[in-house]
């Protein structure tokens, strides 16, 4: 082997200084970056959401109901020892002397919060971990009830039948994200006081959680248990589903700059092949020469074998670490996505990098190389012996089959990757045909022309597969190029509109009409323009066109628990401009007070709901009529709050409705600008 | 009508018959019963050019003594390389086969044929056939497997110690084709090839090459087997085979 290996190496490096190999080496570098830098992009991304998802849930996954939730979640985790927790949440009014403020109780039981920490303060110290949860008789309050209901540590409040002793503040709660927060205080409590209370009863609004975390495996296998045993009102939640918003984002922007990648990988690959072709003529004599004195099929075979993936290794190498160079500006581009900086990247995208790498270059060079395996010793004594011609077949399938593979690869969609292999292949077919027609024509043209055209045709006529691979090189080239200058163009697009340097990152929910007033008063002390509030009323979808809903009877899972929960109804007077109209009218001013719906284009679908339709409501018992007059597309990764179902101005007015908007906080100033919220609050 | 009717194709494969064991006993005759080195028998080579089909080699014998010095001469186009790259199993004759050291090389495949260059052969070329990507050295290391002293002695055997880790591009004509007669000899070969070594050289340098293959041939008792246009060269050695018309003539009160 040492001696193939010197063989090789000595090889490599003269043909190096030679400039023989740069091209290849360039088209396997860039290949390997482009692979590289996009999967270390997402892979810090991707474990940011993680990390964000786990810190929302409180948990790796949460199972969340609207009643207890059944005995045999908890028992089959404990038997695939899953560490489990459960919370109780309900909205409840909290009393203290004359004062009363409504709260959002949280009800803990030991082990909670399963990922992420509870921050609390304790007699006026620094914020510390909580280390457990209040004791039986305790609560822990958001500062912003200390201050609406003026107590302090020590004090007690009444909940419900029971008094509760305050015995922290609490700082930041993991499960509540970093970025979300209510208009309701919160409030901690042991979830062994909760009987006690007597605040739980028949039609209490009670959120039922129970909090799981394990290891992935572990997580998967219990998923796979646990979702079709979710009976009516009951859903699991995991990092899966935390953050759609940029879940989506993520999951575009990564099709995107994958299928970028995926077409560099393509374009270099086809630069590979035209360098491949110079470098085995050359290597012709040298391997023709090894054969006569004697090296045998297997030596050279070795040699070549050794060649390139010395190659590969040293290409992979400097293409990751490139990529890597790459991605830091694709994180600094994506750097408004997020408040906090995102986390070093993991070293599997280079792993990812060095298959690409090797798998191109053996696709592209090894079927090239393995013909100089069969070069004739010959070839030393008579330079007209060249090598054996080879099908073409054999020599370009493992390309193309890799090439297609790495695109259904990074599509990640299979109607996408369909298109994009579909489309290459049609253009290789065309590209053939049409050579063959070209190179007919230029045959058929009459012999007396310059010296060099005269060349040129004799060239073609001796060599036809070579010019057919030329014509068909460069054309692959020029169709990735260009579908790299679309995609550059789209993204681009897509990332500026989408994602405007003061796209929202702050939520503002659960607020209550009479705080209108003081929410839009604390926006003009702030400086910030004047927010937008939507209102929202919860609604049931009881029948459509008279017909009782019947949950059963859709298909989709998505579907059935989007028929099932309450609708956030909202009203609008004109369309937001990330809305896009496909059927019906938008309503004028006119209009105001009918009974008219618009509905988003992706939830009519999947409750079969079309133009023209009635749909009928449930809002706190009252019923509500309204007829579907147009179906919107909405881009949700806009950040902006936006509704499935919104009505005109004046069909709501009468029902009870809270209110959302969402602002933009620079991360610096994000714990100031909340803490000037709760304030507002409590005057 | 007296006698059997023989068709002519048939007439002319009789008399080559006969010839051909005239041949062989000439040449037998000549070498003294010693043992061959290199044997050819009725060696026929025919390639097809623009759809005709062209007769270089026909019927063609040759015996070659273990330690034999010889030189095929014969005009350009006469097919002195072709019956060299047959001789070293480098090609495969139309008809007829070569023997090595008494071993008929047509059962062998390409890569016996490989292995027994490497075992018995070395080769000096017209245009030297040194690998570019390699120095003078690693070039003499190559048939060696990689015995670094053995090449070393080769190449100060030539003069060029001083030269080791020079590459090709960087050395005469004459350099090169040192490094090129140091990388034929190092491996010890029963028999070398050489294709007008001097063709490539002026007169001077390709004295003192001649020179120098001559005295290492001596020293180390090779075959060698000599492919030249030069007669003045071809005398030197033991025997001078003329090639013309496809065969060998010997041509005698030579050496």
């Amino acid at each position: 082997m040492s001696l193939a290996f010197s063989l090789a190496w000595r090889q490599l490096r003269s043909q190096w200084a030679a400039g023989e190999i740069r091209v290849l080496m360039l088209a396997l570098v860039m290949a390997v970056a482009a692979t590289t830098s996009v999967g270390f992009f997402t892979d810090r991304i991707q474990t940011t959401l993680a990390r964000q998802g786990a810190m929302l849930l409180g948990a790796d996954a949460v199972i969340v109901a609207d009643h207890p939730i059944p005995a045999p979640f908890a028992a089959e985790a404990g038997r695939a020892n899953i560490q489990t927790s459960h919370t109780l949440e309900f909205p409840s009014m909290v009393l203290h002397g004359e004062r009363s403020q409504l709260s959002e109780i949280k009800a803990l039981a030991p082990g909670f919060p399963l990922r992420g920490s509870l921050m609390i303060k304790q007699q006026g110290g620094e914020a510390h971990e909580a280390g457990g949860i209040p004791e039986p008789g305790s609560v822990w309050i958001e500062p912003r009830l200390a201050n609406s209901l003026q107590v302090r540590e020590g004090d007690s409040l009444e909940l419900g039948n029971s008094q509760f002793k305050v015995s922290a503040i609490l700082h930041s709660e993991a499960s509540r994200g970093g970025d979300m927060f209510s208009f309701a205080p919160r409030v901690m409590m042991n979830a062994a006081d909760v009987p006690a209370t007597g605040l739980i009863q028949f039609g209490s609004r009670v959120k039922y959680q129970l909090l799981l975390a394990a290891d992935a495996g572990a997580m998967k296998t219990y998923t796979a248990w646990a979702q079709p045993r979710l009976a009516r009102g009951e859903r699991l939640q995991d990092l899966s589903t935390a953050r759609p918003e940029i879940r989506n984002a993520l999951e575009k922007t990564q099709q995107f700059l994958g299928l970028a990648a995926m077409v560099s990988v393509v374009l270099a690959m086809v630069a590979m092949f035209l360098a491949a072709m110079p470098y085995v003529q050359s290597s012709q004599d040298s391997y023709a020469l090894m054969r006569c004195f004697g090296a045998s099929g297997k030596l050279i075979s070795r040699i070549l074998l050794l060649q390139t993936l010395m190659l590969a290794v040293i290409g992979s190498t400097l293409g990751s670490l490139l990529g890597f160079v790459g991605q830091l500006g694709l994180g600094w581009l994506a750097g408004k996505l997020f408040v906090e900086t995102l986390p070093a990247p993991s070293w599997q995208p280079a792993l990812a990098g060095f298959v690409v790498g090797f798998a191109t270059l053996l696709a592209v060079m090894w079927p090239s190389l393995l013909r100089l395996r069969h070069v004739p010793a010959l070839h030393i004594l008579r330079q007209d012996i060249a090598l054996p011609t080879w099908s073409a077949v054999w020599q370009y399938t493992p390309s193309v089959l890799l090439a297609f593979g790495l695109i259904a690869w990074h599509a990640a969609d299979s109607k996408l990757a369909l298109a994009a292999i579909g489309g290459f292949s049609a253009l290789i077919v065309a590209v053939l045909v049409l050579t063959r027609l070209l190179r007919r024509l230029l045959l058929a043209l009459p012999q007396q022309q310059s010296g060099a055209v005269q060349l040129g045709l004799a060239a073609i006529r001796r060599r036809p597969r070579l010019f057919m691979a030329q014509v068909l090189g460069f054309s692959l080239g020029m169709a990735a190029l260009m579908l790299l200058a679309l995609i550059r163009g789209d993204l681009l697009h897509n990332w500026q509109s989408s994602l405007p340097p003061d796209a929202p990152n702050r939520f503002v929910i659960n607020i209550q009409g009479d705080q209108l007033d003081a929410i839009k008063a604390f926006f003009k002390q702030e400086g910030l323009s004047a927010p937008e509030l939507h209102p929202m009323v919860r609604a049931r979808l009881t029948a459509i066109n008279g017909k009782p809903l019947d949950i059963a009877s859709y298909k989709d899972e998505r579907a059935k628990r989007l028929a099932e929960r309450e609708f956030n109804l909202s009203w609008a007077a004109e369309m937001q401009d990330d809305n896009r109209l496909l059927a019906g009218e938008w309503w004028t001013p006119a209009q105001a007070g009918q009974p008219l719906l618009s509905l988003e284009q992706g939830i009519a679908d999947m409750l079969h709901v079309k133009l023209g339709d009635h749909l009928s409501y449930d809002v706190a018992g009252q019923p509500l009529e309204l007829t579907v007059s147009s179906l919107r597309k909405v881009e949700w990764d806009t950040m902006r709050a936006n509704f499935f179902a919104l009505t005109p101005p004046g069909v709501l007015d009468a029902m009870p409705a809270n209110y959302l908007t969402s602002l933009h906080v620079p991360g610096k100033h994000a714990e100031p600008a909340g803490a000037a919220i709760y304030q507002s609050d409590g005057d | 009508m007296t006698g059997a009717v023989v068709p002519d194709g048939a007439a002319a494969q009789a008399l080559s018959a006969v010839q051909h064991e005239n041949n062989v006993m000439i040449s037998k005759r000549k070498i003294m019963q010693k043992p061959l080195a290199v044997e050819a028998v009725n060696l026929d080579k025919h390639v097809s050019s623009n759809g005709n089909a062209l007769v270089i080699l026909s019927g063609l014998d040759l015996a070659i003594a273990a330690g034999e010095r010889i030189a095929i001469v014969g005009s350009s186009g006469s097919g002195k390389s072709t019956l060299l790259g047959l001789l070293a199993g480098l090609d495969n004759p139309t008809q007829g086969k070569v023997l090595i050291q008494g071993q008929d090389i047509a059962p062998l495949d390409e890569d016996g044929r490989a292995a027994l260059r490497a075992r018995c052969m070395g080769f000096v070329f017209q245009s030297f056939q040194l690998l570019p990507t390699l120095t003078a050295l690693e070039n003499v290391m190559l048939p060696l497997q990689d015995a670094k002293s053995q090449a070393i002695a080769a190449l100060e055997r030539v003069g060029l110690a001083h030269r080791l880790s020079h590459y090709p591009r960087h050395l005469s004509g004459g350099e090169q084709q040192r490094v090129a007669i140091a990388r034929a000899f190092a491996p010890r070969p029963a028999i070398l090839f050489a294709d007008e070594p001097t063709g490539n050289l002026d007169a001077a340098t390709g004295e003192n090459i001649i020179e120098l293959l001559f005295a290492l041939n001596a020293e180390s008792g090779t075959t060698l087997v000599l492919v030249t246009h030069d007669l003045t060269l071809a005398n030197r050695c033991g025997r001078v085979l003329s090639l013309q018309q496809g065969r060998i003539v010997e041509l005698e009160g030579v050496a």
